[in-house]
Order: structure tokens, then C-alpha cells, then sequence
């Protein structure tokens, strides 16, 4: 008799809560001759919410690609659930299924439907049946406020739109972590409403979010700490309502002269 | 088909002198047929032999190793610059006198027909630009789109088959169209090495029968139709693949 | 995410165009080596079958005769380009005119000479044109076979180059039109003094692309004996003693000779292309 194809989903172990769910030690990431990183150190904590800010070009991107095994790291150790990502032997589908990320861009499938574009991870690389994928998928685009548009192209949706799809669709693949890289940077302004309402409902969900956001006051809504980072460091961290009021490093003062 | 047609031209001829003989006399009708038939099979396969070279050559250019890379810009270079009836004659009869032939019993006969040889060398002809028009729809998908796909834990095998080549195929269609269409125009070529596709059979008849006006009108249709049906269906197909939204 | 996104500009990968990306005169030349060398080889091969001048001797004694021929390919390549260039013009300004009288048949026209192959257009020229003909003060005119050759190279040639203009045209946006109409600009002085010196940067890489193709299709001249290269060549092997040995060098030598002149256009015309494209 033919086995049923193999779901690769089951194995499912919730991580504690009292153990950071995502830490770095000493981030240190270079581009050719070019240090991004300089030793970068954090901690989340499951269900936490952070935001990491700070001026163009500081390595923010990079940091969050380097959690996502993107780009490799050239020295100190990323774990995500205690599974190191800064190891030749990681197993980068294990790694990402915890672990979704969301680009600024969106870079949604444009030859797939917003609902073939949300199904397509998990029925081809998790193998789960479809109906059951379909049943989820179809979920998510209405948890995204999405109802309606499931056959739509992404051609065819706005940015927000398009966002909030890219959005379900790493939500689909059930992560326990989901990183945010600017993900309202090219939208207009009133979509932006839209795609943070999102977010905002994600993490009152208890989702672990990391967030690169340049919207200080949706930063300072959600967040639960506030990273500054400057020249691959960070430079100063706290509380937001400490963080944005009280700052004390004269580069984070400046930067937030010019961005409040 | 031939019974139901046939009257009604026997009749032009005797009335107008419009001689349109592969329409009312059967031999010629023959011929006429087996013409057609020839010269679609080499439209067919002249086609599909540069589709493949086309995508193993792109394939070839992305790769690692230089030399690899340099042998198939060197191919595509000395194809397109070069006149692609020379190509023809030099693959029929400079590489032809070196293929053996083979004894079908009475006569020899060389292995490697005028017809396999013109598919051979329109292949060839056509690949060095598809190869071209294939790499440039590969290198059109952008990076952040396959990482997109890597973050879902699509393995490099199911980025490809997924995202990369329906993207790249779908950005190649409209530049492959224009080429396919006019390497379907270039077999009527095959004429000089005497494959008996239509140029070459409409030329026989318009010899034996004085009636080149009326062939040539036949001739022209004949390839007309072909091209735009061959061009109908590849837009078609572009409309069914268009990326929804990112179209004209 | 920009509409241009997954979209390649068409234009560039069409036969009619000899975009590369790395063309490069270092590549030419390797490449000429190896023909050189392959026709070397394939004569010495043939040398060691047969007695009496070896293929390459052979080849060297009718060089003259070929090369001769290879200067008629551009004398009819020259004369058929300027045909094309100045009723391809014609063709296309009626293309873009505003009359439909005029526009609907030179369509028709321009469509019917783009898409029906060479060779067809070459029987229907050499064999329906009369020899000559009677000019109404009794004076005639001759058209030898290479004139005949010359007009049907053009006739392709020519429609393409309408479509070019057509293009460049319609690729001017309308803004120019208007600001020239409020200027007070007639259509005709809108066209001659703003919009076609526009066109012509645009049009240019593409016009020497169609000319390296009228040139690599000249030598079906042959199929009605004019005696251009390939004829010449065939003839020389022919007198030559027809001997399979000189087949591949004879035919490697005719492949050269178009590469070494198509070649450096090709190159020149894809740095046009890269300049102007730069500059607009
Ligand atoms: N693939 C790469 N190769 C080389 N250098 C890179 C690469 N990606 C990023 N960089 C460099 O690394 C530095 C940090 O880039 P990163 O994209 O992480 O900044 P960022 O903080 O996200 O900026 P922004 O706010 O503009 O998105 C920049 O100086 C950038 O030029
Ligand atoms: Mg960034």
C-alpha cells in the first residue's frame, strides 16, 4: 500500500517562555572589506516586541537578514530557540520555518495569486495537504482584512495590499518569530494605516515580532524595548517610553531630533 | 478536399489562364502537399532545436566556469555575425562530404539528410539568439524575489522550478516570439541545399508549368499565413502568461 | 514595485539586433584565429589525401576572384541600404500621417515587406520584373540582374525601416507634440524641426542592425548567379577540380570575410546603442 506522503510538520515542542527566544552574541558581519556589524548583542524574549531603529545605512537590514540565515555571519553566534544559525550543518528549513520574515519590498510570487501565493510554502516544502492549507490560507488573507482578494494577482493590489498578503503568506508557514524589515517604507501614507493595524493585532496575538521600522510613533506603541543602532552598533537601548523621552547618547538625541 | 477544389480552378484555368495547376492537377497537388508538410516539419524542429539550445546555453553563461562562459559567447558571436546561408552550405556540403553514408541497397545515401542538416544549422542559427533572450529573462528576476522564495524555505531546486524559470520564461516570451517568428521566415533558406520544402517544390512547379506569377502569389500567401498563424499563437500565449499587472 | 519590473525591452533580443552583452573586439579576434586555424587543419588533412596543391594553395590562387565578388556583396549592400533608407522614410511618414488614405495602405504595405522571408521577395523581383523598361521619351531603362538584386535586397529592408520610424516617432511623448502645437507649430514643422531630430539618435543603432543583416543576406545573390563571393567561391572549387578537401576551407574562408566586416559593426552599433541609451 502507498504511504501517505510524509508531513514534515509534526515534532512541534512549544519553547519556554522564560528563555530568550532569539539571541545574539556578538553579531559581527562584513561585506567584503566592509564591517556592517560590529558586535551586535540582543535578546527577545517570546512574545516581545522589539524595534530596532536608527539611520540609513547602519546595518539594520543586515541584522535582520543575518537572524533569517540570509547572509552568513563572520563571527559570534545567532540562536533562534536555541538552534544556532551561525552553523555550517544548520538546517536552514527547520531554521525558517521558525522564523518568517517580511520585506520592505514585499517580493510576493507575481505569476500566483494572493492565495496560491500564501499556500504555495506550505503544500511544497511542508507537504501539508491542501484543503487544510487552503482552509488557513483563506484564514489568514481575512485576518489581514484581505476577504475578497484571494484570487487577485499581485500586480493587480496596492502596496498595502500587496504587503499585507506578503504578511499572511510568512504567516502560513506557522513561525514562531516574525521579522519586520521596513515594511511600510514603500507605501503611501495612508496604506501604512492599514499594514501596521496588522502588525499591531499580530503582536497583540502574542506573535514574537522584530520590527525595523522607521514609524516612531507605531514604535513607540508596540514596542516593548527600543534598539538604536549606528555604524553596526547599537548604540542604546530601553523601554520606549525611556527611549524616546530620555535618551542619553548624544547620537540617538540627534536622531530622534530629526525623526519626531 | 483535392475533388472538391479541383473543378472550380481547372475551370479559372481554361477560363482566365490563372494557372493555379497544384490545385486541379493531382500529381502536382502531391507535391504541393508534401511541401507543406516538409516545410512545417522544418519550421517544427529548426524551432524546437534553438528553444533547447537556447535554454542549455543560458544555463551555460550563468555558470561558474569561465570557459564554459566564454565558449558560448564565442558560439553566439560567430552565428550572428556570420550570413546564415553560408552557415547552411558549409554545414551541408563542407561538413555533409565528411559524414558517411550509409548503402540502403543499390544506391548510398548519406546519413545525415539535407533536411536534418538544415534543422541542424537553423538550430544552431536560431539558439545563439535565444540564448541571449533566455539568459537576459533569468538575470530579469530579481534577487529579492528568490529570497523571498529562500525565506519560505524553498530549497534552491524548488526556487528554481517555481519562481525563477515561470518568471524568466514569462519575461523572455516577447523577445523569443519576435526571434521564433523570424527563424520560421529563415528556413525558406533550406531552398539552396534543395530540401523540398515549399520554395523549393513551388519552384519546381512554376518551371515545368511557366506559371510563376501564379505560384508566386501562392508562395507568398503560403508564408504569410504561416507567419502570422505562428505569431497569433505565440501572442496568445503571452496573453495567457502575462504577468497580471505588469502588462502593457 | 515599478510596472517595468519583469519586463525586458523586446527590441534588443530580435534577430534584427545584434545586442551582446560583452561584445569585444578580443572575442572577434579569437574567434578569427579559430576559423583560421580550422581551415588550416582541414587543409592540411586534405593536403595529406590527395596529390597536387593542397586546399590552401587552392584557396590562395582564387582569393582574388572571391574577394572581388565580396566587393560587389557591398556594392549591393551600399545601393540597397540607400534605396531602403530613403523609401523606408517615405513609407514611414506616410505611416504616421494623419489621412487615412494614406496611412491604412502603407501599413498594409510595410507589413506585408516585414513579414514575408527574403528569398521570397528575391524570386518574386528577379523573376516578375521586366529586363527593362520603356520610359515615355522612348528611352530605356536596364535593369541588369544585380540592379534587380539590389532593388529586392532593399524591399525588406525598406519596411523595416518604416516600422523603425514609425516607432521612434510614436516613442516621442505627446508632451513634445503640444508644447511644439502651442508654439504654433504646424504638424509638418512640428515634425520636421522637433520630433524627427529626436527620432534620429533613437533610430540609429537600429538602422546599422538592419544594414548588417542586408549585408549577411546578400549572398543569396547566388541563387540567381550574380557573381558575388559565395558564387565566385563555388565557381573557384568548381575549376578547382571540385575536390571535398576544399570544401571546408573555401566555405570557412567566405565565413571570415563576412565576419571580419560585420563584426566591428556590430560592435560599434551595440556602443551607440549603450551611449545613447546612457544619454537619454
Ligand atoms: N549585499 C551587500 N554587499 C555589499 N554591501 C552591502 C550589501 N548589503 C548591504 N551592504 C552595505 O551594508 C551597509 C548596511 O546596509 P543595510 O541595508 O543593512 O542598512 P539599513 O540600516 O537597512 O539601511 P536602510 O535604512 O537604508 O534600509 C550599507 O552600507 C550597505 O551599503
Ligand atoms: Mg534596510
Amino acid at each position: 500500500m502507498p504511504s501517505a506522503p510524509k508531513s514534515r510538520t509534526g515534532d512541534y515542542r512549544p519553547w519556554p517562555d522564560d528563555k530568550p527566544i532569539v539571541s545574539l552574541n556578538d553579531v559581527h558581519k562584513s561585506y567584503g572589506m566592509v564591517e556592517v556589524l560590529k558586535g551586535i548583542s540582543l535578546d527577545v524574549k517570546k512574545g516581545e516586541v522589539i524595534c530596532i531603529i536608527g539611520p540609513s545605512g547602519s546595518g539594520k537590514s543586515t541584522l535582520i537578514r543575518c537572524i533569517n540565515g540570509l547572509t552568513p555571519i563572520q563571527k559570534g553566534s545567532i540562536t533562534v530557540e536555541g538552534q544556532e544559525v551561525n552553523d555550517p550543518k544548520l538546517d536552514k528549513l527547520s531554521l525558517r520555518r521558525k522564523v518568517g520574515i517580511v520585506f520592505q519590498q514585499f517580493n510576493l510570487f507575481p505569476h500566483k495569486t494572493a492565495l496560491q501565493n500564501v499556500m504555495m510554502a506550505p503544500v511544497l516544502i511542508l507537504r501539508e495537504p491542501k484543503a487544510e492549507v487552503e482552509q488557513r490560507a483563506r484564514a489568514l488573507i481575512s485576518k489581514v482584512r484581505l476577504t475578497g482578494k484571494e484570487d487577485v494577482y499581485p500586480g493587480h493590489l496596492s502596496g498595502g495590499q500587496q504587503q499585507r498578503v506578503a504578511i499572511a503568506r510568512s504567516l502560513a508557514m506557522r513561525p514562531d518569530v516574525m521579522l519586520f524589515d521596513e515594511v511600510t517604507a514603500a507605501l503611501d501614507p495612508e496604506t501604512v494605516k492599514e499594514v501596521l493595524l496588522t502588525i499591531k493585532e499580530l503582536a497583540a496575538d502574542g506573535m514574537t515580532c522584530i520590527l525595523v521600522t522607521h514609524e516612531m510613533g507605531f514604535a513607540r506603541e508596540v514596542a516593548d524595548h527600543i534598539y538604536f543602532t549606528d555604524l553596526g552598533v547599537i548604540v542604546e537601548h530601553g523601554a520606549p517610553a525611556q527611549f524616546f523621552t530620555n535618551a542619553k547618547d548624544p547620537r540617538t538625541r540627534q536622531f530622534l531630533s530629526q525623526v519626531l | 478536399m483535392f475533388e472538391l477544389i479541383a473543378p472550380f480552378f481547372r475551370h479559372l484555368y481554361e477560363r482566365t489562364g490563372l494557372n493555379f495547376i497544384v490545385f486541379y492537377d493531382p500529381h502536382e497537388f502531391g507535391r504541393f502537399v508534401a511541401g507543406i508538410s516538409i516545410s512545417l516539419q522544418l519550421i517544427f524542429w529548426s524551432l524546437l532545436l534553438s528553444l533547447v539550445i537556447g535554454v542549455v546555453g543560458a544555463w551555460t553563461q550563468r555558470s561558474q566556469s569561465a570557459i564554459w562562459r566564454g565558449c558560448v559567447h564565442a558560439y553566439i558571436q560567430a552565428f550572428r555575425n556570420t550570413p546564415p546561408m553560408i552557415q547552411l552550405l558549409f554545414f551541408y556540403f563542407a561538413l555533409g562530404a565528411f559524414t558517411p553514408s550509409v548503402d540502403m541497397g543499390g544506391y548510398t545515401q548519406p546519413i545525415i539528410s539535407s533536411f536534418v542538416w538544415a534543422v541542424i544549422s537553423f538550430g544552431i542559427f536560431g539558439g545563439a539568439f535565444n540564448v541571449e533572450i533566455f539568459r537576459a529573462g533569468l538575470d530579469a528576476v530579481p534577487e529579492s524575489t528568490l529570497e523571498a522564495a529562500e525565506s519560505l524555505c524553498f530549497s534552491r531546486w524548488q526556487t528554481y522550478t517555481n519562481v525563477t524559470l515561470p518568471l524568466a520564461f514569462r519575461i523572455s516570451l516577447p523577445a523569443l516570439t519576435n526571434n521564433l517568428v523570424s527563424l520560421a521566415k529563415t528556413t525558406s533558406l533550406a531552398y539552396v541545399i534543395a530540401v523540398p520544402e515549399m520554395t523549393y517544390v513551388l519552384n519546381q512547379v512554376w518551371s515545368d508549368n511557366i506559371n510563376v506569377p501564379e505560384m508566386m502569389l501562392l508562395l507568398f500567401l503560403y508564408y504569410v499565413l504561416v507567419v502570422t498563424l505562428l505569431a497569433t499563437a505565440l501572442h496568445a500565449l503571452e496573453r495567457r502568461l502575462v504577468l497580471p499587472g505588469y502588462g502593457q | 514595485m515599478t510596472k517595468r519590473a519583469f519586463r525586458l525591452e523586446t527590441e534588443q533580443f530580435s534577430q534584427e539586433r545584434f545586442f551582446c552583452r560583452f561584445v569585444d573586439w578580443r572575442v572577434g579576434a579569437g574567434l578569427l584565429v579559430a576559423f583560421a586555424l580550422s581551415m588550416a587543419m582541414a587543409s592540411a588533412q586534405g593536403a595529406a589525401q590527395q596529390a597536387a596543391p593542397s586546399p590552401l594553395a587552392t584557396l590562395v590562387i582564387w582569393m582574388p576572384f572571391i574577394l572581388k565578388g565580396f566587393a560587389l556583396n557591398l556594392v549591393i549592400s551600399f545601393l540597397a541600404m540607400a534605396i531602403a533608407t530613403v523609401l523606408g522614410i517615405g513609407l514611414g511618414l506616410m505611416q504616421i500621417s494623419l489621412i487615412w488614405l494614406v496611412r491604412a495602405p502603407s501599413r498594409f504595405v510595410t507589413h506585408l515587406l516585414r513579414n514575408s522571408p527574403w528569398l521570397v521577395i528575391l524570386f518574386v523581383i528577379m523573376l516578375l520584373l521586366p529586363v527593362d523598361i520603356r520610359l515615355p521619351g522612348n528611352q530605356r531603362v536596364m535593369f541588369p540582374d544585380w540592379i534587380k538584386v539590389t532593388i529586392a535586397f532593399a524591399l525588406p529592408v525598406m519596411g523595416n525601416i518604416s516600422e523603425i520610424l514609425r516607432g521612434a516617432v510614436n516613442s516621442i511623448p505627446t508632451g513634445q507634440w503640444e508644447s511644439a502645437e502651442g508654439l504654433a507649430f504646424t504638424r509638418s514643422q512640428a515634425l520636421r524641426w522637433i520630433i524627427l531630430p529626436q527620432c534620429i539618435r533613437r533610430a540609429i543603432p537600429p538602422w546599422m542592425n538592419w544594414y548588417a543583416l542586408l549585408t549577411l543576406s546578400t549572398p543569396m545573390a547566388s541563387i540567381f548567379s550574380i557573381h558575388e563571393a559565395v558564387s565566385n567561391a563555388q565557381a573557384g572549387m568548381e575549376a578547382a577540380g571540385a575536390r571535398p578537401g576544399l570544401l571546408i576551407p573555401f566555405y570557412l574562408f567566405l565565413l571570415c570575410l563576412f565576419f571580419i566586416y560585420i563584426y566591428p559593426i556590430a560592435v560599434w552599433t551595440r556602443k551607440l546603442e549603450r551611449k545613447y541609451a546612457v544619454g537619454s
